[in-house]
């Protein structure tokens, strides 16, 4: 049933195709902004020529009613092509495809014509706003003439996943499916698995200890038959397609044995280069050049951080050598690459801890006794530095006052205008261990308490009742600029107290810095080496923000946890057992219909230049020496468009968006088309 | 760069004739290039934009015209004061900003044959361009006395970091441009606190009490830091903490004795300049018994103020300190 034919110019039809047009007033969304009832007589009789044979508008025509309305016309009315002038095609053109394939028409011969994201949205003035409906409608019509009828392609599902991150986003993700009974690979660039929660002593607000929750899954994780754990490893590069993607993943050199290696300790004991544990300890205490990061680690087996291993830098040390009783260090281990196929991938790459330091008027960095949240983590954490006990930069002293700022580089135009959303909770919940630890007087500096979900501001209640107190005021400075003799010694804090309508000055023996959570610093690069966008400031972004938060634009890959933006534990579980369910969906179809978008070589025009073949970012394209000539490979092509573009002699078209689709689209956008009478070219 | 063009400030030529001599004389040093700006004007300092914008911004913007007029080869005007410095970038973004005030300032300037088109100039502060343009290793190179053993406290004051049109500086809270110069001049720089809080300015005038309890938390903590000198990069500041501190002694039966300088005449002492070259003994409280300190240096510290000198220790036991990329071993 193809009605489109080309000429030599090729955009003049020789049999115009009878094209319905639908306009969709969204409610008020479009129909306030763009005037639809003059929209649809305008395409019933300026398009009429360009073979639109029916015109309606209606309240919702995502509706079952308007699909039916659209059936029914293309049945009474034998239409051949279907605009729907709506939303974004994002949003409903999978509704309209089905509604056109159960009246009986190729879905691929309905177009989207986007009046509400593109128009109506985005304008005020009325009648430019429906000036502008009518061209993209026009484009719309000019475009879908010249559609052709094509068929969904179908490529099955490798059961296999690969998780990017051991935090406890990816260990809920990479169990949900393992348990499912499908294989998981489960990549950390740490040593060891667990993340962030690792470091944390207790966790709001249920005060539960946070390793005694969190170790149980990590030896989960670690010992299930279904999961490979790659630590120490970080994932390169990533080929394929949803469904069969090719991974490549570097496997750092432990310079351990793993086959050897018992887990004993005695490598760590006897190493006598020490060096300060800027990831688990967040600073705040030193650890050997070979390591494991704490008792519980997944795996077990430490690593050679070869940038401080006296071995590594002088040549000769090999201590832990000497000592190994079961001779599992290997100077000569060599990093390693591995080719994973899977048909999905979860990205659960967690956050950074905003650096202090940059507000400077806090005097993180220069003042002894103020600290980074995660550095309390820490020294709050009985298994931590100090043993748990709450103490000075000196070690021992017990500070008699105690200031926790929030807001510290959140909610801050200077540095990251969202909320961090975990750190009231997280400030309660220190007030709280400092209560429970100490005879300190506690202070929150708090701009707005934000206590939002389950038994959250029953928390607050409960560290108001046991007599922390809270200034509600942004703090101007931290100094150590006595001005009484009280103040002589110890850390002041400067603060408006915007309830009390004054300016205090607090003397404190410690400052602890409620620091935001930013995306990870090479958040951009882990983005694009996996084809996901992420927000200028670095999130991952979310194919929708309310209703797909765990998928992204690109099929097959989701995302978890902190990677989207801030979370607390619940929230980031919640998003990890999410994102499995959605990939043991994809699994259990066993394949997926893929849009026929495809590249394709008219052999023909094909001069073998070759200058397309090293341009397609998935490998689709080879060239065949015995016919000097260029061939794409369907299953591999996504239609993305590069080599279209540059073959020089047009010899590559895109299914669906020919240069003929494209050309007369323009043609229509522009108005052109309309002053044109039937079938006369468009242009010369 | 072949020279700038100096906006000196009425300060240089009164009260601020120290920085002003010290300045030429390390300019000539170090090979900067200062063409005065012929036939300035006051630049109205602190209260005239509070009174009458349009006059206050004419005053401003006279100079800035007269410069764009003599700029010849250099489009950048230095400014050693800091409210001349904030006064003339002011001029320079709000008569951009809001075109109306920019109109308004020209037709004024034009009944004096002048024009200015904001943006036409660059205003720096005369310590942005020692640091950025001539910079550290060229002042390191001509240091030939270095001034160990003096305990300086760095104070820009409030009007130099910001709002920061042109984004110069390294912070707004806690820059540390004059911390690296002073370093690099071989003085032992102390983490001054307050080193962007308010002298008090012009309130000595207006409500004294006001001022003389700024100036004391100024004076308070360079005493808690045992600081042997203020080093500042404005006149405004060096003048209220100099001549105003018996004022302030006397309000609050203190009796701090703390000596104000400008930052260039220590560049000027560090470069082998004797003391009264570099401006010194115009100050009402004397440097003289802190430059004896730095002239014998290998002398042992006097007993009395000498002695009772506590250092905090150079490396505190206990949890290590969050480490500070390119700031190690700073005290």
């Amino acid at each position: 049933m193809t009605s489109a034919q080309e000429d030599g110019n090729g955009r003049r039809l020789d049999h115009r195709p009878r094209i319905g047009v639908y306009v969709c007033h969204c409610g008020s969304n479009i129909a306030g902004t763009v005037d639809v009832a003059e929209l649809r007589t305008w395409a019933e009789q300026r398009l009429r020529h360009r073979g639109v044979v029916v015109a309606r508008d209606y309240k919702f025509m995502c509706s079952s009613l308007g699909q039916e309305l659209i059936a029914k016309d293309i049945k009474e009315h034998r239409l051949e092509r279907v605009v729907v002038a709506a939303c974004s095609p994002h949003l409903h053109e999978m509704t309209f495809r089905k509604a056109c394939t159960q009246a009986g028409l190729n879905p691929f011969l309905c177009e989207l014509a986007s009046i509400r994201e593109h128009v109506s949205w985005v304008h005020t003035d009325r009648t430019a706003a429906t000036d502008k409906a009518r061209a993209v409608i026009a484009g719309a019509v000019e475009r879908v003439a010249r559609n052709e009828p094509l068929e969904p392609m179908h490529v099955p599902v490798h059961p296999a996943t690969l998780v990017v991150g051991g935090g406890i986003a990816g260990i809920q993700a990479a169990l949900e499916i393992a348990d499912a009974g499908y294989p998981v690979y489960l990549v950390e660039r740490d040593p060891s698995i667990g993340g962030h929660m690792a470091q944390f002593d207790k966790t709001f607000p249920t005060l539960d200890c946070a390793a005694c929750i969190l170790t149980p899954r990590m030896v989960s994780a670690g010992t299930h038959d279904n999961i490979t754990l790659l630590t120490w490893s970080e994932v390169e590069k990533v080929d394929g397609y949803v469904g069969n993607f090719a991974v490549t993943v570097r496997k750092k050199p432990r310079y351990i044995d793993t086959a050897l290696c018992t887990g004993c300790g005695i490598c760590q004991e006897k190493c006598p280069k020490k060096v300060i544990d800027e990831v688990y300890e967040s600073g705040l205490a030193y650890r050997k050049a070979v390591y494991t990061p704490f008792p519980q680690a997944v795996p077990k087996y430490p690593v050679i951080d070869a940038r401080n291993c006296t071995y590594f830098l002088k040549g000769k040390c090999r201590a832990c050598e000497k000592f190994c009783p079961t001779g599992a260090i290997d100077f000569e281990q060599a990093e390693e690459r591995i080719t994973l196929e899977v048909g999905s991938i979860i990205l659960a790459t967690g956050y950074d801890l905003f650096d202090p330091r940059r507000v400077t008027q806090y005097g993180f960095g220069r003042l002894a006794n103020v600290f980074s949240s995660l550095e309390f983590e820490r020294m709050t954490n009985s298994a931590g530095p100090t043993n748990g006990e709450i103490v000075l930069r000196d070690g021992k002293t017990r500070p008699e006052t105690v200031g926790i700022i929030h807001c510290v580089g959140s909610r801050d135009r200077n540095f990251n205008n969202y909320c961090s959303a975990i750190c009231c909770m997280q400030s309660l919940k220190f007030a709280h261990l400092v209560k429970e630890r100490t005879e300190a007087t506690v202070y929150n500096f708090y701009i707005d308490m934000r206590t939002p979900a389950k038994a959250y501001d029953e928390f607050y209640q409960r560290v108001l009742e046991e007599g922390t107190l809270f200034v509600r005021g942004k703090v101007a400075e931290v100094t150590e600029t006595a001005r009484l003799p009280r103040e002589t010694g110890r850390l002041v804090i400067q603060v408006e107290d915007t309830l009390a309508g004054k300016q205090r000055r607090i003397a404190v023996d410690m400052v602890v810095l409620s620091a935001a959570l930013e995306p990870r610093h090479d958040s951009a690069d882990v983005a694009k080496r996996f084809g996901i966008s992420c927000s200028h400031d670095g999130w991952f972004i979310e194919k929708h923000p309310k209703l797909d938060p765990v998928s992204t634009m690109t099929e097959g890959i989701f995302i978890a946890g902190c990677a989207t933006g801030p979370k607390d534990i619940p929230a980031t579980v919640a998003q990890g057992a999410a994102a499995a369910a959605r990939v043991l969906g994809h699994i259990q179809q066993g394949q997926i219909e893929l849009e026929p978008i495809r590249a394709s070589v008219i052999e023909e025009r094909c001069s073998g230049c070759r200058i397309c073949n090293d341009l397609c970012p998935f490998g689709a394209i080879t060239f065949v020496d015995e016919r000097m000539l260029t061939e794409i490979n369907p299953v591999l092509c996504q239609g993305c468009g590069t080599c279209i573009a540059a073959c020089p002699a047009g010899a590559i078209t895109g299914t669906g968006y020919s240069n003929d689709q494209i050309l007369a689209q323009i043609d229509g956008l522009l108005l052109r088309a309309l002053d044109v009478p039937d079938s006369e070219p468009t242009l010369v | 760069m072949s020279g700038y063009l100096l906006y000196p400030g009425c300060s240089m030529e009164t009260s601020a004739v120290a920085y002003h001599d010290s300045l030429a004389a390390v300019a000539d040093l170090l090979g900067l290039e200062l063409r005065e700006i012929d036939d300035w004007n006051c630049c109205g300092a602190t209260e005239y934009l509070g009174i009458n914008l349009i006059p206050a911004y004419a005053l401003i913007a006279r100079n800035l015209a007269l410069a764009a007029r003599q700029a010849n080869g250099s489009r950048t005007v230095v400014a050693p004061c800091s409210a001349c410095y904030l006064n003339l970038s002011k001029a320079n973004h709000y008569m951009r900003e809001r075109p109306i005030l920019g109109e308004r300032v020209n037709e004024a300037l034009a009944a004096g044959g002048l024009h200015y088109d904001p943006g036409s100039v660059h205003i720096r502060h005369l310590l942005d361009v020692l640091i950025n343009d001539i910079g550290l290793e060229r002042v390191r190179d001509r240091v030939s006395r270095p001034l160990a053993g003096l305990r300086v406290a760095p104070y820009l004051g409030c009007m130099v970091p910001r709002p920061d049109y042109e984004k110069r500086w390294s912070d707004h809270e806690h820059p540390d441009e004059l911390d690296r110069l002073l370093e690099a001049l071989g003085a032992e720089v102390i983490d001054f606190p307050l080193k962007t809080h308010c002298c008090g300015g012009h309130m000595t005038q207006i409500s004294p009490e006001t001022a003389y309890e700024l100036i004391r938390r100024l004076l308070q903590a360079a005493d808690q830091y045992q600081a042997d000198m203020i080093a500042t990069v404005c006149p405004m500041c060096q003048l209220n903490l100099d001549a105003y501190q018996s004022a302030a002694n006397q309000h609050f039966h203190t009796d701090y004795s703390i000596p104000v300088v400008f930052f260039t005449q220590l560049m000027g002492l560090a470069f082998g300049l004797d003391a009264e070259a570099a401006g010194f003994g115009r100050e009402l409280v004397s440097a003289r018994d802190a430059l004896d300190r730095i002239g014998l240096p290998r002398q042992a510290p006097e007993e009395g103020e000498g002695a009772t000198r506590q250092r905090r220790p150079r490396k505190p036991e206990g949890l290590p300190m969050p480490t500070v990329p390119g700031r190690e071993g700073k005290g």
